[in-house]
């Protein structure tokens, strides 16, 4: 490959792959609100009767 | 839209995903599809190579992140598909004709998911023809010849049992999955596919770079045009690809986002969804031009040199005829054909499920009760319309009119309807604000109301033209009259219809939160 299409090729993967990798790390250290407006009380939940999945 | 004391005893239990993962596999599953594997790799290749990636992160930054977290604001602050979430937003008042904004939506991704089985199914079928490479010598002629059977443009009844069964397969398993609920159906098939699809074609992609002339297709790739920075044009396809990539503004994201609970984070979540279908978009292109590369060198011509490098051609006629040349092809091939299969499929179950939800609201129906008529009404006539010799012109033409007019005019009337007319814009700021983690500014309402409506504007118009002017494909004109516009007719139809029939249970019995002070004082009649 040549030195320039090797250059735009990394400079893809920093930006692209990286802005998911950024992201990632972003909902990791704030997953969720600590404190929301008052209300939203929940629907009713059917957690019970979906696969298990750990949450973030 | 806040009714205030009206109680909701009669309203259902709304159902939902178990969590941020399941939410954001099932987005990305979405999001992933098609057009990432065969569209991106070919567009930025013509646009500029390496330098198309400028016009590409500005399009994502600036018109699709913004309409993604749009649709997720919409979607999650009125907590229904897309025609009950309009409703609400244009309260009692304006949600009569809003409504129809909804359904527009709904026979968009109606009309969208009676072709896209069918380009499933031919992933599918491809996939068992890789292991023995049966389209032999001359891939062209065998996809037109052979498998499809293609006959003149009209409109015949003659089905090819060869399309016809794969087809019927693919309409089963999605209306199982889908009867099976949002849980433990679509995200279910999520959690599987997704990993799987990724896995598969990390696989392709390393096996890729190996071989012979992988080099001279990234190079071909990657080699930045600068130029093509001054053309319009090439902005205009970096906003498109983004634009259809990521699967919004036709109310995908806002059925999807109905299902997550009150308190749950959108945009930080919306932004993981964002990259990695971007990330899946830069691995397709790799992969694909590493492989163009290799048919190239064997063929001793240059990457430039070579056709087909988008769409149907790339993956049933290019790919085909590489598999068949390449030391261990049947895998490769299976391992291209599942993946095409995989992506196709999560990001099917999402267009079905905007209109699955629609009817549920609306017409009080179950799950499985909306999956089995849906999609039973969709799989007749999609096996009527496209498994038959006619197929593939059909498909062709009803894509190019359902997304660039269809898609396009929807996500043009949504960001000057939501901003402009109805002034809801801070509102739906303020709902983001309330409950994610990454804030977005003022500055979002600015490139939904006013950057995003007017590339979009300038797409849908100049496309408009090119239609009426060029027509499209060398297609007779009575052709295009009547399955080009004649989708764009339907669709309109459709939401007009749709919007004006009784709802079995009232979709303003609803109270959104948080309360939006400004807002409920003006609205309150």
């Amino acid at each position: 490959m040549t030195g320039i299409a090797i250059a735009f090729l990394l400079l893809a993967l920093v930006l692209v792959w990286g802005g998911l990798i950024a992201s990632i790390l972003f909902l990791r250290a704030r997953t969720e609100l600590v404190t929301y407006p008052p209300g939203g009380e929940d629907d009713d939940h059917r957690e019970d009767e979906a696969p298990a999945i750990r949450d973030t | 839209m806040t009714t205030g004391s009206a109680p909701q005893t009669a309203a259902p239990p709304r159902e939902q995903w178990t969590g941020q993962v399941g939410f954001i596999l099932a987005a990305i599953g979405s999001a992933v599809g098609l057009g990432n594997i065969w569209r991106f790799p070919g567009v930025a290749y013509e646009n500029g190579g390496g330098a198309f990636l400028i016009p590409y992160l500005v399009a994502l930054i600036t018109v699709g992140i913004p309409i993604l977290f749009l649709d997720y604001a919409i979607g999650h602050r009125f907590r229904g598909s897309a025609p009950t979430a309009f409703r609400r937003l244009g309260g009692r008042i304006s949600g009569r004709w809003l409504e129809g904004l909804g359904w527009f939506q709904v026979a968009v991704a109606f009309v969208i998911g009676l072709y896209y089985t069918v380009v499933i199914a031919w992933a599918l079928s491809y996939f068992v023809f890789s292991f023995d490479l049966r389209w032999g010598d001359d891939p062209a002629a065998f996809l037109t010849g052979d498998y499809l059977q293609v006959s003149d443009p009209g409109f015949s009844f003659e089905f090819v049992p060869g399309v016809l069964i794969p087809l019927v397969i693919v309409w089963l398993v999605t209306i199982a999955v889908l009867a099976a609920g949002v849980a433990k159906g679509v995200q279910r098939a999520n959690v599987i596919f997704l990993p799987l699809l990724v896995v598969a074609f990390a696989v392709l992609v390393v096996r890729a770079l190996f071989l012979d002339g992988a080099a001279e297709g990234l190079n071909a790739l990657f080699t930045p045009d600068w130029e093509a920075l001054g053309d319009p044009n090439v902005w205009i396809a970096a906003y498109s690809q983004i634009f259809f990539s990521l699967s919004i503004a036709f109310g995908i994201m806002i059925t999807y986002a109905s299902y997550r609970k009150r308190k749950a984070n959108l945009t930080a979540p919306g932004l993981v969804v964002a990259f990695a279908n971007s990330s899946f978009e830069i691995l397709a292109g790799i992969g694909v031009f590493a492989t163009l590369g290799f048919f190239a060198f064997q063929q001793g011509i240059e990457v430039s040199e070579l056709e087909g490098l988008t769409g149907v051609g790339l993956s049933f006629i290019t790919f085909p005829a590489i598999v068949s040349q390449m030391p261990g092809g049947p895998i490769f091939g299976a391992l291209f054909f599942g993946s095409l299969t995989m992506a196709g499929f999560t990001s099917l179950l999402s267009v079905l499920q905007v209109v699955s939800a629609a009817f549920q609201e609306k017409f009080g129906l179950t799950t499985r009760q909306a999956a089995i008529r849906v999609g039973g009404v969709s799989a007749i006539l999609s096996v009527l319309i496209f498994s038959t010799t006619t197929g593939l012109l059909a498909l062709d033409t009803a894509d190019q009119w359902a997304n660039n007019v269809g898609i396009v005019s929807s996500a043009v009337l949504t960001t000057i309807l939501i901003v402009w007319v109805l002034r809801k814009g801070d509102e739906l700021r303020f709902h983001l604000n309330s409950v994610s983690t990454f804030k977005v500014g003022k500055v979002w309402v600015f490139l939904v109301g006013i950057l995003a409506p007017i590339v979009l504007a300038y797409m849908l118009i100049s496309r408009i033209i090119t239609l009426i002017v060029d027509g499209y494909a060398d297609l007779p004109a009575w052709y295009l009259g009547i399955v080009g516009w004649g989708t764009i007719a339907f669709i309109i139809v459709a939401a007009v219809v749709f919007t004006m029939l009784r709802w079995k249970r009232d979709p303003n019995d609803f109270t959104a939160w948080p309360e939006y002070a400004p807002v409920t004082k003006e609205t309150r009649s």
